[in-house]
């Protein structure tokens, strides 16, 4: 979708700036949202679209103004709440009851099988790969147009490489495709490619110097030139 | 009061709302049975001691001291950080660029902030700006300029922007006169923003 999160080219976010020594998390909430987003994934709450499409398709300048694991927050509320396992309600009575009274020891339950399933997890490989014997279309070397469409929906495919001629750097193999595709359709794994661009195509005569973008697109997304 | 003050009473405020709201949240997964505390936890720990950029500094350092390693390190990046033992969630396919003194790879995530999490850990901050986000694959010299890097129009930089399932590490140059050096001395020169290409590892009078 063109959205606030299609940020690749976008001006007046201000320098970058690292912070030294910077913590994994700032705050232990952000330690237990992560751990939370984490430990749910096999629940698939956000189902079939996935994570990232819920981020995206959050409210947009709540997207820009809220902090990264606020997000996770939002959406995380969100799925719950779609899927029927949490309620508004829930949520407001328990944060005012946490308020009231913070001292409130939290509830502690252990599952030493969950435990190990996500520990397993968060070690296995889940290689992308899917051996169904498609072909790949281009070779590396290759030149290409990248598609100029505009899919309501998540995908893969930035704004700022649509419409633009590039190379084909390398076959990464067939992989699945996570873009959301229209109801019915169903996404079936694709040739991946990194297609090279140049500064020049891209950004024309604000082009840096001696510069190149590579970006991983799916085959779907190629024509040729 | 001025507006910055303002801005920071405010921002301490809405941190300590969210902070609650996580805490709500934690309380009803874990008694509905949702969720348990423990699995939580070592999500956590995982993530803050086990898998961070100390494993990318043994791989760079590996392919440092040895050529063998380095080629297959370059040619299946999955295969040879795997033998080290690393391996999981967001790395499932990793492909390792190599810097030279002619070639500056940095990857950036435009839509998102997909990282090579076996190797380097959780992304920093400044990696899942907008900031950062928007100006990688436009203005990547006034980039490398913010942290304090400044290379001449020979050199050439790539940007490789992770849309897919394959995620990037970079392999940074190894730095003149370690000869000499243990793989000790050599680990204190790998920062993990040399991991990413958006610095050089350090020189040995640097870390001294």
């Amino acid at each position: 979708m063109n959205g606030v999160h299609d940020m690749g080219g976008m001006h007046g976010f201000g320098p970058v700036q690292p912070e030294d020594n910077e913590p994994v998390f700032h705050s232990p909430w952000e330690a237990r949202m992560f751990g939370m987003a984490l430990a749910l994934g096999p629940q698939g709450i956000h189902d079939p679209e996935g994570l990232r499409n819920s981020l995206e398709h959050m409210e947009p300048s709540e997207y820009l103004s809220f902090s990264y694991y606020r997000r996770w927050l939002e959406v995380t509320e969100q799925a719950l709440m779609r899927k029927g396992l949490l309620t508004s309600e829930e949520l407001e009575a328990k944060t005012a009851e946490l308020q009231a009274h913070p001292d409130t020891e939290a509830p502690r339950i252990e599952d030493p099988e969950l435990r190990q399933r996500m520990v397993t997890a968060i070690y296995r490989p889940s290689p992308p790969h899917k051996d169904i014997g498609v072909v790949p279309r281009f070779q590396p070397g290759d030149h290409v147009t990248v598609s100029n469409v505009h899919s309501p929906a998540h995908t893969r495919l930035p704004g700022y490489v649509k419409g633009k001629r590039g190379i084909i750097d390398r076959f990464h193999g067939v992989h699945d495709f996570h873009d959301v595709l229209p109801e019915g359709q169903e996404a079936q794994p694709q040739p991946v490619y990194s297609v090279r661009f140049t500064a020049g195509e891209l950004w024309g005569e604000s082009a840096e110097a001696n510069q190149s973008v590579y970006l991983d697109m799916w085959e779907s997304y190629l024509t040729t030139v | 009061m001025t507006t910055g003050e303002h801005q920071e009473g405010s921002h301490t405020h809405e941190e300590a709302y969210t902070a609650l709201r996580t805490r709500a949240l934690e309380s009803l997964l874990v008694e509905k049975g949702l969720l348990s505390t423990d699995a939580i936890d070592a999500m956590v720990q995982a993530y803050e001691q086990d898998i961070g950029p100390m494993n990318g500094i043994q791989v760079v350092v590996r392919a440092w001291m040895d050529p063998a390693y380095k080629t297959r390190l370059l040619e299946n990046g999955t295969g040879a950080i795997a033998e080290m033992g690393y391996a999981g969630a967001e790395g499932s396919e990793i492909v390792v660029l190599e810097n030279t003194p002619t070639v500056q790879n940095m990857v950036v995530c435009t839509l998102c902030s997909c990282y090579p999490w076996p190797v380097l850990g959780l992304p920093p901050s400044w990696y899942k700006s907008a900031a950062y986000r928007s100006r990688a694959v436009i203005e990547p010299r006034s980039v490398l300029r913010d942290f304090g890097m400044e290379l001449p129009e020979s050199v050439e930089i790539r940007v490789w922007d992770s849309s897919a399932d394959v995620r990037y590490m970079v392999l940074p140059e190894r730095p003149e006169g370690t000869e000499g050096l243990g793989e000790a001395e050599l680990m204190e020169l790998v920062s993990r923003d040399s991991m990413i290409g958006v610095a050089k590892a350090n020189s040995p009078s640097a870390v001294a």
